[in-house]
């Protein structure tokens, strides 16, 4: 129960693009076709549900303060190690995500192959790990937490892609053209999904 | 040469502005511009990671593999942060509670990665360090002035001193509590570019379709893609 | 020495795409960041434990109503005596060093940590440490006030705070949050210190025995029914005023320091009866 509590919240609730700000770059430069953003979303979805939870497993087992008791190390406290090795872990995994695609899933990586460098250097996914973190969730916890924040992303991607494809036809002042009038439509998205606030299950 | 040092410092600021014209680094530019005094230490955490980050990288351009470089750039930038949020724990432990993850965040905050791969693996160092602390300053603006707004408006304050004085405290002033919130960041963002773009009109984008008279355009080209 | 020099030479001379060279390179750049980065980390690391005891100690100062003006924090601090009680008795117990003891960090340790149930949840926060930090101002020998540690899920995020009660354990004589992510401007409004004052000379239980202080919609005027037991709600901000009743009624209860308060509260009337005896003898 939960469980289904975090994700819904992390879904609709703490959305990390519309609440946080998390992964904007990319969130606003490639967002102009709906196909496009379903894929990019997608993408971003597989990468966090994979690296919160092994981020996770990092920081239980060797950041923590204590968590080195196990190789005899109880006083070492690594946790400032944190930034590098997250990094570190997303870009490794984001390559050996590509490679394996590219080698068992052809279809996938022409799919998804474009964005995955793009993915290394998104936010949201560093993000995602640092409140993992900063929350203090389990494993199980991240494994959801990871999965849905996913979902919350690329639904908000794609809705704004959806509304720019419609935005094309309006006639919209010449110095808000483009970026300008995006920033205006995901403020009042943001806006939208400040009604799910205060949500409980 | 000075030319050059002065075009590195100076253009970010307005005329090639990394968050106005290059949606670059708004990540973390709108979560921390509830309060202006925030901002101002997170511009300065950014603007000094980004100058050290081009120093570093252009110092040693000519010796990086090219296999290795986006990973060699990641490196120095995490390790720059890293210190920098060490040292803002130390000595501002008050603000570093309230930026939290977004020190963190400036890892992946385009701005440092794009100066590092697009200027300093291609420039001197002391130009490089200048294009940072331009760029910086460039991001720095925009977030001073999404600050000054969500502040004066929504709290009716400016570095927490009390400008606008507000009914709770037996004033005149309703905050506007929008201010505080999520979007508005979006749409004064949105607003201040429609400002630059007004006064450098060469930076207008131009629009993916024209308004075209349907008699003279009987068949127009691809509809939305559904 | 010179077989080492032109050896380094001869590395930065290499081609860049060398496999020597790109291993070489990747190493050299580690160890440099590496020293960077753990030095700075161990030698900034006194200085942001200081400041972390600092806060908390200027946090509790705040609560505890003592002057402090000309007076370093230390030196207010020594009027403070912190003690560590055992939460399901009340007592107040050996078990670990007072001083030392962290009550967020037991919080999370099995070792020390108790889960809580659905029910008895209400500030949403888990689980709680068996143990828990309380903190007596001393006025002579009588404790003129207590200081309890709360915590408790608000809108956004967990709130930490203290809340102190005067030497009957039962009235409010300050609270403050010290750590949240509400929303500034709406439920950031527990920071304001004109609302926290608005907590002074509130009562926390009723006859009854059951915490029944709590935030209401609006504000709260003479004409309230049971107004020593209301506090103004946060403007805009219901979810964050349901989390800071649900918090503060959940650590003066059963499951939080209400048996260590029930002592106080007995030895009280126990103390006054005893007066009342004294002077009706005496009468």
């Amino acid at each position: 129960m939960d469980l289904v509590s975090l994700a819904v919240k992390s879904i609709f609730i703490e959305n990390l693009a519309l609440s946080f700000f998390l992964g904007m770059c990319t969130f606003l430069a490639v967002s102009k076709k709906i196909q496009t953003a379903i894929g990019l979303g997608f993408a971003v979805f597989v990468v966090l549900a994979i690296t919160v939870p092994v981020n996770n497993l990092i920081y239980q087992n060797f950041l923590q303060e204590g968590a080195l008791a196990w190789a005899g190390m109880p006083e070492v406290d690594l946790s400032f190690l944190g930034l590098i090795s997250y990094i570190g872990v997303i870009a490794a995994l984001v390559q050996i995500l590509e490679m394996f695609l590219d080698r068992f899933v052809p279809a996938l990586y022409n799919a998804l192959g474009i964005f995955l460098p793009l993915i290394t250097v998104n936010c949201a996914i560093l993000g995602a790990s640092l409140f993992m973190v900063e929350r203090d969730y389990n494993f199980t916890e991240s494994l959801v937490y990871g999965a849905s924040s996913g979902v919350g992303w690329a639904l908000a991607i794609v809705a704004l892609a959806g509304i720019r494809e419609k935005l094309k036809y309006s006639d919209v002042p010449d110095g808000l053209q483009g970026l300008g009038i995006t920033f205006i439509t995901v403020g009042l998205m943001a806006l939208g999904f400040l009604a799910f606030s205060g949500i409980q299950l | 040469m000075a030319s050059d040092a002065r075009k590195a410092l100076f253009e970010p600021l307005f005329s090639n502005n990394p968050i106005a014209l290059q949606i670059l680094g708004v990540c973390s530019a709108l979560a921390v511009t509830s309060q202006l005094s925030v901002a101002l230490i997170m511009c300065l955490a950014l603007t000094s990671v980004t100058a050290f980050s081009n120093l570093s990288i252009s110092l040693i351009r000519n010796h990086v593999p090219s296999s290795i470089r986006i990973i060699v750039q990641m490196t120095i930038i995490a390790s720059l942060v890293i210190v920098v949020d060490q040292i803002l724990k130390a000595y501002a432990f008050d603000v570093s509670k309230k930026l939290a993850v977004f020190v963190g965040l400036i890892i992946t905050n385009c701005i440092v990665m794009g100066r590092a791969e697009a200027y300093a693996m291609k420039n001197g160092p002391w130009n490089s360090f200048l294009d940072g602390i331009g760029n910086g300053l460039g991001y720095s603006i925009i977030l001073i002035i999404v600050g000054a707004v969500r502040e004066l408006f929504g709290s009716g304050s400016l570095l927490g001193y009390q400008i606008l004085s507000p009914v709770s405290e037996g004033g005149w002033y309703t905050p506007n509590g929008l201010m505080l919130l999520a979007p508005s960041a979006f749409i004064i963002i949105g607003l201040t570019i429609w400002a630059i773009r007004s006064f450098y009109p060469e930076q207008v984008e131009k629009p993916d379709y024209e308004m075209q008279n349907a008699h003279n355009a009987p068949a127009h080209g691809a509809p939305g893609g559904h | 020495m010179i077989l080492n020099i032109n050896k380094q030479c001869g590395f930065f001379h290499l081609p860049n795409d060398n496999i020597v060279k790109t291993i070489g390179v990747a190493a050299l750049l580690c160890l440099v960041c590496s020293v960077i980065v753990s030095g700075a980390a161990t030698l900034l690391k006194p200085t942001q434990v200081a400041n972390a005891l600092l806060d908390k100690k200027n946090n509790i100062l705040a609560v505890s109503g003592i002057d402090l003006t000309g007076k370093s924090v230390a030196d207010a601090f020594s009027q403070i005596e912190t003690k560590v009680i055992d939460m399901a008795t009340g007592e107040f117990t050996d078990a670990v060093d007072p001083v030392t003891f962290d009550q967020r960090k037991a919080s999370k340790d099995s070792d020390y940590r108790v889960e809580l149930s659905g029910d008895q949840d209400v500030a949403q926060i888990g689980g709680r440490s068996k143990y828990a930090s309380v903190y007596l101002v001393k006025e002579g020998d009588a404790v003129s006030k207590i200081i309890l540690p709360i915590k408790g899920y608000g809108l956004w995020s967990t709130l930490y705070g203290f809340i102190a009660l005067e030497g009957d354990a039962n009235t409010v004589s300050g609270i403050t949050f010290y750590e949240h992510k509400e929303t500034p401007g709406l439920g950031g409004e527990i920071e304001n210190k004109k609302w926290q004052a608005s907590w002074d000379g509130k009562k926390i239980v009723d006859a009854s025995g059951q915490p029944v202080i709590q935030l209401i919609k609006g504000t709260v005027s003479p004409e309230t029914p049971r107004a020593e037991y209301k506090i103004d709600g946060l403007a805009g901000a219901t979810l964050t005023s349901n989390g800071v009743t649900n918090l503060v009624q959940f650590w003066m209860g059963e499951d939080g320091f209400g048996p260590y308060l029930e002592k106080v509260r007995a030895k009280q009337s126990q103390a006054s009866a005893m007066a009342d005896k004294n002077t009706l003898e005496q009468g």
